[in-house]
This record gives structure tokens, C-alpha cells and sequence, in this order.
């Protein structure tokens, strides 16, 4: 047997390794991306056959809401299967005994939930370009930031719930009660300063104020994620 | 700043359990549990439910603290952090793994958060060790039978070289050849030093192996007894019958 000589791995190795596996093995399964891509086109699709009247689309205030829609209801989908490779064979047991901290720990789900998130509003977005006529989602180089702001904030509360909920038997139901009403603001900041952002002449002053406001948000989901993520994981 | 460690596998300390107390909303689970477990032996902690076997597992394994009292290992406290958990293997009925990954891939992956070097070389060490060293790098763990689970969970608690081995009830889905093979392991870790925890209510296993008996009643230490040999799977039946009745 070798001997087992070790060093302290940096707080972002450990965090790598953690978003790292967490892509990898959805990269052989792709469960949560085909489930929520799919749930996140049909919603799409929905809203375009209710929207889009005799081939004229929507304005841009009910297009940005489709498009938060789609991105909230979706990610919801994959918040509630984050947890779930942990949960199967007790594998949160071995990485909470192994000596990665808990806030990297949390910083590594986050990371790729954030990264599998943002997969599927690419998608989103290039839909509701197409379906609702918009250019300007594809153009405007601010709807990439607050769609970036709104997952960071959304992800960093939901991945502290979707722990939480780790051994509760609805926790998909109670994750979107739980949810929503947190993550409200960000879906009003968001819905609001994209609708801005795709009118002819956007109020430039308007939207900064919304991108303003979800980096607040943000601002403060990480830090009460960071506080709480300790306790309701180790469940004592 | 990266230090290196050495394994703590030579480290030849007591694990001091000292007037530990546990309170769950009001329920005490455990209640003044003092013990000393020492490297080289196997100590099997029994009780029937409810007594509070796998609340001091926990609290061994700091993923829950004491209410009162506190847990040792020569100077360095047993509390919450890495430091801490360096010094653990745990290996429970549930395995600890992720069934998505293959078991080279599970085994890297722990490696590495543990900082350890030459990560690749001790997963196929390990695996060659356990009997899972034809299984590859793309088989998902998910398709294993429970034996090679069991083995591969006991791969992952010796990567580290702990000092310590923590067992929840490791054999309670194996067939009669993998709990053979699991009390063998128990007995080469016993010679090598460390310090083994077995709690379990298979009272035939921990009197075959046990070399310490520690029995738990409504959260008490009822009976804490050393022997120079296993005192076989009859005595400890009789002993335990005697105490917590049949």
C-alpha cells in the first residue's frame, strides 16, 4: 500500500473537483439538462401558440416574462435533481466526512448548477428570439448579464433548499413552495429590466437600476447561502 | 501555503470518549457515554434500537456534535472540521458512493479532495487490494452488486490511511462470502494498527472479532469489557441477553 502522504488542497481545487464531478456525471447521464431543456422548450412553445396571434409577437414586456418563466420553472426542475446524486448511496456522508469545506462544498454545486442552467437558456433564448421576433435577446449584450445575475441568485437559494429537502419525501413539491417566494425578486428584477432591454428604445437608465437590484439580490442569497448551507446540510 | 502530511496509520493514541451527552429536543439519546478505544482492537459497540449506537457513530465521526462531554484522540480534539476528519474512515450500510461515477473515478475523486498525492497510483492500489481492480474506469458503480459496493466503500475509508475506522452495521446486505471477506478486512485493519469501530447488532460477527465490547442501553454504557481474545459469538450472545434482555 502506498504511503499516504497529503497536502491541504486549495479551497478552490476542492471546489473544482466537486462542480467538476457533478458535470461529469451529468455529462454521461445528461438527466437533468434533457429534462429541463425539454421542460423549458415546451413552456415556450406554450406561450407561443397563446401569444404570437395571426404571426404578430408579443410585446416585450410578456416576451421577457415567457423567457423568466421558462429559465425559473426549468431550473426548478434541475435544483430538485442537484442533490439526488449525493442522496443515492449516502454519497453526502463520505463528502461531508472528507475534508473539503462545506462552503466549497456549496460553491461546487452552485458552480455547475449554474453552468447546466445557463446551457438551457441559451436554448430558451435563441426559442424566444425565433418564436417572438426579438433580435434584440440575441443582440443586446446587457440580457446575457441579467439572465447570468438572475441564475447566480436563483441557484445560490435553491441549491441551500435543495440540500435541505435532501432526505424529505416531496421535496420536489415542497422545493417550488419553499422557492418561489423567495426567488420573487429576482423573477420581477429580471422579468422587468429584460422587457426594458428589448423595447426599440430602451430606458438604459432602468435597466442598470434592475441589473442593480438582481446584483443585490445576489449580493445577499450568497451570503445567507454561505451562513445556512452548514447547518441544514449537516442536519444535526 | 501547501503543507504536507503524513498518515496518521503509525499514530499509536486512544480514541477518549469522555462524558459525552447527546439531546435531540429534549430526548436525551445519549447520556455521561465514557470509553476508551484503543489502535490495534475492535471495538464493537452493540445495543438494541434506540439505545444510541449510531448517535455516538455520528458524533465519532463529527458529523454531529456532543451536547456535553467531548471526544479525543491523543491531543487533538474530535469536533467539526478537516483537520478532524482526516483522521476518519467510515464505512456504513449505505455506501458512500457516487453510483454514477465508475469506482477508479469515485476513488480519484475522494483522493483528491483529501489532497492526497499520487491520487491514480493509490485507486489502483486500493482496487487491486479489494478485489475491483478489473472493473474499469467507465463502469458506473450503479450496476454492482452489493458486496463489490461494500468493497469499494472500504477502498474509499482506507485512501487516507486513517488512523480511525468507523463501521455502521457494514455487513447488514451482504451474503455469508462478503461478510467474510468484511470480517477479514476488519481483522488485517486491527493489525495494522488502527483503531476499528464496529457497531452492529450482529452479535455473531462482533463475537468473532471484538476484542472490546461496549453495550449501549437507553443511551448508557451498560457493559465496557476488554478481552485477551474474541469471546465468540455464544458468550457475547449470553452476556448481551443479560443485559438487555433476550
Amino acid at each position: 500500500m502506498l504511503n499516504a502522504q497529503s497536502t491541504q488542497p486549495s479551497f478552490l481545487s476542492q471546489m473544482i473537483r466537486i462542480a467538476a464531478k457533478d458535470l461529469a456525471i451529468e455529462w454521461r447521464s445528461r438527466e437533468i439538462l434533457a429534462t429541463s431543456a425539454f421542460l423549458a422548450v415546451v413552456i415556450v412553445l406554450i406561450f407561443s401558440f397563446a401569444f404570437v396571434v395571426g404571426g404578430a409577437p408579443p410585446g416585450a414586456p410578456v416576451t421577457a416574462g415567457i423567457l423568466w418563466v421558462a429559465i425559473i420553472v426549468s431550473g426548478t426542475v434541475g435544483l430538485g435533481r442537484t442533490f439526488d446524486r449525493e442522496r443515492d448511496g449516502e454519497a453526502i456522508r463520505a463528502l461531508l466526512l472528507s475534508p473539503a469545506p462545506r462552503a466549497a462544498i456549496y460553491l461546487g454545486k452552485l458552480v455547475a448548477t449554474i453552468v447546466l442552467m445557463t446551457i438551457v437558456e441559451s436554448i430558451v433564448t435563441v426559442l424566444c428570439a425565433l418564436f417572438f421576433n426579438s433580435a434584440a435577446i440575441l443582440s443586446n449584450p446587457t440580457v446575457p448579464l441579467l439572465l447570468l445575475l438572475g441564475t447566480v441568485g436563483f441557484a445560490a437559494v435553491g441549491c441551500v433548499f435543495s440540500a435541505a429537502l435532501l432526505r424529505a419525501k416531496s421535496r420536489d413539491v415542497l422545493l417550488s413552495t419553499l422557492l418561489y417566494p423567495v426567488v420573487v425578486p429576482i423573477l420581477i428584477a429580471g422579468a422587468r429590466g429584460t422587457a426594458i432591454l428589448l423595447e426599440p428604445t430602451p430606458d438604459l437608465d432602468a435597466a442598470l437600476f434592475w441589473t442593480q437590484f438582481l446584483l443585490s439580490v445576489d449580493v445577499i442569497f450568497l451570503v445567507v447561502g454561505f451562513w445556512a448551507f452548514e447547518p441544514v446540510v449537516a442536519g444535526d | 501555503m501547501s503543507t504536507t502530511r503524513q498518515p496518521h496509520r503509525d499514530a499509536k493514541a486512544d480514541l477518549v470518549v469522555e462524558k459525552v451527552g447527546k439531546t435531540f429536543a429534549g430526548r436525551r439519546a445519549l447520556i455521561d457515554v465514557s470509553m476508551t478505544l484503543s489502535p490495534g482492537e475492535i471495538s464493537a459497540i452493540l445495543g438494541p434500537n434506540g439505545a444510541g449506537k449510531s448517535t455516538l457513530l455520528s458524533i465519532l465521526a463529527t458529523l454531529s456534535s456532543p451536547t456535553t462531554g467531548h471526544v479525543s484522540w491523543g491531543d487533538t480534539r474530535l469536533v467539526r472540521g478537516s483537520e478532524s476528519r482526516r483522521l476518519l474512515g467510515y464505512v456504513g450500510h449505505e455506501p458512500g458512493l457516487y453510483l454514477d461515477l465508475s469506482a477508479f473515478h469515485n476513488l480519484t475523486l475522494f483522493a483528491g479532495l483529501f489532497g492526497l498525492d499520487r491520487a491514480t497510483e493509490r485507486a489502483q492500489a486500493l482496487l487491486d487490494r479489494v478485489g475491483l481492480k478489473d472493473t474499469g474506469v467507465e463502469v458506473p458503480v450503479r450496476t454492482f452488486s452489493r458486496g463489490m459496493m461494500q468493497r469499494l466503500a472500504l477502498a474509499r475509508a482506507l485512501l487516507h490511511e486513517p488512523a480511525i475506522l468507523l463501521f455502521d452495521e457494514p455487513s447488514s446486505a451482504l451474503d455469508p462470502r462478503g461478510a467474510r471477506w468484511l470480517s477479514e478486512e476488519l481483522g488485517n485493519e486491527r493489525s495494522a494498527g488502527r483503531i476499528v469501530v464496529l457497531v452492529t447488532h450482529d452479535l455473531e460477527a462482533a463475537g468473532a472479532l471484538a476484542d472490546h465490547t461496549v453495550i449501549l442501553r437507553r443511551g448508557r454504557v451498560a457493559s465496557d469489557e476488554r478481552y485477551s481474545a474474541p469471546p465468540g459469538p455464544d458468550a457475547l450472545r449470553s452476556r448481551y441477553a443479560e443485559i438487555c434482555g433476550a
